[in-house]
């Protein structure tokens, strides 16, 4: 099978690359384009640590051929901060310590990331339905769901 | 006083690599990648016990993207001993399998390619000629006469001193349990663990053109790890720049010395980057777990609930190798008692290897089981006299001054103490006599 000419927006930029046939977004991502922040924790779908968000869709990088993203837009964790300035969630996943080894944390940003995009005042219930497909071994979960109630306050405006 | 004092405790403070991980700027070893870095994976053994009679590599070296293939031949000092350097021995663990291999999953020769693929492929390819020998799965029928003897000195178990297992005695148990009111007796078990994780173990090994190698790793022990691999490779620790300390989990598991003396021997040979990191499947069947205990306990009680005698049997399942379990029995063997003043204590930690993969460090490991049994124990020995569980341990909690079973005196107790709180918290009501009682006054109640 031949190579490919691949175009689609990634972060904001439109971006055009080659991919052989069989290559994951994630390793598209990782090893192709040096955007190390989707990890490979599993390479089997069980973690979560490559969630990247097709479309504002949180999708697992590893499973995903890279050419099903032709002429869609990708955001990485690269992308979640603009101008220098942190996202909310980036901020109290710092502030609120729901980081630990850090491994996990990409992809427990993306997720969160896309349930506050589509529901601004999740519930407890809901932030942990959206977090359950992302496996974290240091934190015991707690700080993490406590780091996007608290990024949704500040983004509904209610800060502290 | 405390709030004048204290103006560091009860503050936080951010953590100094939190910005990196929020921003996936953090730098971990799989994130570490050269344009001409080669890829090693490893031929593993099948089968949990089996002669090695040969190894053909013709069809691995047809796939294309195959550099080289590596043996214990090409080791120079093909023995690894994670605790050598502080004197524990013996030698027993090869880097590369010889003529025999003790596990499933043991390491019998690396492949490195062009591309991760292309070294999994080729390790697809490799035929191994083994004859399967019998495996020995329990820690109990390993020392059974008649079992599959592993160790190259004949025994199946650690010599602790010329001893056949970690033994501790005080006093007299046997005298103790006839004048003992009830035995309580039970047999705990606790299961391997996997650490699990989330950034597998891995490493990626580059020749400088000064001749060095810089080693970036994510090892939980840098220093162990750069002399580990120096004394294996038989060269000079200069000529190794170990990078580390960013570690995606660890909890001991990252501990022992696997990745790096291999991956470093490749760059030596092949003059190019090398990167070895496990699979997912690797970390979970042939990475060191918690090692799996069997511990029986027979306590001798008062009808007041005082404890005057223990006697602990205790079997660590090591698997394959020592790694760390020799320590761990170690430790197990000062703690299994518990916090507790017990005036006759008899224990036997016995180290046992069987077939299993190598249990190895993982937090508080051989104590944690031992915890966890013990206070069953105590708990089990309440409702045998019919005593509250918290009575029988403020009867029997140990004081400053008092004798350890392994013969050191008490210098920190605060069992008492904490209990106290912790009943509180809690909202227990605690009888008064215990809310007087003090690690730092024995007066009998």
């Amino acid at each position: 099978m031949p190579s490919k000419i691949l175009s689609f927006t990634l972060n904001g930029r439109p971006t055009e690359v080659i991919v052989k046939p069989m290559t994951t977004l994630q390793k598209l991502l990782r090893e192709q384009l040096g955007l190390t922040a989707a990890k490979a924790g599993c390479k089997q779908g069980g973690c979560g640590s490559c969630t990247v968000l097709v479309n504002g869709e949180p999708m697992l990088s590893c499973l995903l051929p890279a050419e099903d993203v032709e002429g869609q837009e990708v955001t990485t964790l690269e992308g979640l901060a603009h101008d220098g300035q942190l996202h909310p969630l980036q901020e109290t996943f710092f502030e609120k310590f729901a980081i630990q080894c850090g491994y996990c944390t990409p992809g427990m940003l993306m997720v969160s990331k896309a349930l506050l995009d589509r529901n601004p005042q999740p519930s407890r219930a809901e932030i942990v339905q959206a977090l359950t497909g992302n496996y974290c071994r240091c934190t015991g979960y707690e700080p993490i769901v406590q780091a996007v109630a608290e990024a949704a306050r500040r983004m509904n405006g209610h800060e502290k | 006083m405390r709030e004048e004092t204290l103006n560091v405790v009860g503050q936080p403070v951010l953590r100094r690599d939190g910005l990196g991980h929020v921003t996936g700027k953090t730098v971990y070893v799989d994130d570490i990648n050269f344009p001409d870095m080669l890829h090693l994976k490893m031929v593993r053994s099948p089968v949990p016990h089996a002669r090695i009679k040969g190894i053909d590599f013709s069809a691995a070296e047809q796939v294309p993207g195959f550099v080289r293939a590596f043996t214990y031949k090409d080791v120079p000092k093909n023995i690894y001993t994670i605790l050598c350097l502080i004197g524990v021995g013996p030698d027993e663990e090869p880097v590369l399998a010889e003529d025999k291999v003790l596990y499933q999953g043991e390491q019998i020769a690396a492949i490195v390619a062009e591309t991760e693929e292309a070294a999994m492929e080729a390790v697809s390819k490799v035929r191994l000629d083994l004859e399967e020998l019998p495996a020995v799965l329990d820690v109990e029928e390993a020392l059974k006469p008649g079992a599959p003897i592993l160790k190259p000195w004949g025994t199946n178990y650690f010599i602790y001193e010329g001893h056949h297992c970690r033994r501790v005695r005080l006093g007299d148990v046997d005298k103790a349990f006839e004048e003992a009111d009830y035995i309580v007796e039970e047999c705990y078990r606790t299961s391997p663990i996997e650490h699990a994780p989330t950034e597998t173990t891995g490493c990626v090994a580059r020749p400088e053109p000064d001749g060095r190698i810089t080693v970036y790793t994510n090892t939980q022990a840098l220093f162990f790890t750069l002399d580990n691999t120096a004394l294996i490779l038989q060269i000079p620790f200069q000529k190794l720049h170990f990078v580390g300390g960013t570690v995606g989990g660890g909890f001991g598991g990252k501990v022992d010395v696997i990745v790096e003396p291999i991956a470093t021997l490749a760059a030596m040979k092949t003059g190019r980057p090398v990167k070895y990191r496990f699979t997912r499947t690797e970390e979970m069947r042939v990475s060191s777990s918690r090692s799996a205990w069997r511990m029986y306990y027979k306590d001798g009680v008062k009808k007041d609930g005082r404890i005057i005698a223990r006697k602990v049997t205790s079997y660590a399942d090591s698997g394959a190798y020592n790694r760390h379990t020799p320590y761990a029995c170690t430790k197990h063997a000062a703690n299994v008692a518990g916090p507790y003043r017990i005036p006759n204590v008899w224990i036997d930690v016995h180290c046992v290897y069987t077939n299993h993969q190598p249990g190895s460090a993982m937090r508080g490991f051989g104590v944690t089981p031992a915890s966890f049994a013990l206070e069953v124990q105590m708990d089990k020995i309440a409702q045998v006299v019919g005593l509250d569980p918290w009575a029988v341990r403020f009867i029997n909690a140990y004081r400053n001054g008092d004798m350890k079973p392994h013969q050191k005196v008490v210098e920190d107790a605060t069992l008492i103490e904490v209990m106290q709180a912790a009943a509180e918290l809690v909202g227990h009501q605690l009888p008064e006599q215990f809310k007087q009682m003090s690690s730092w006054d024995r007066q009998e109640a």
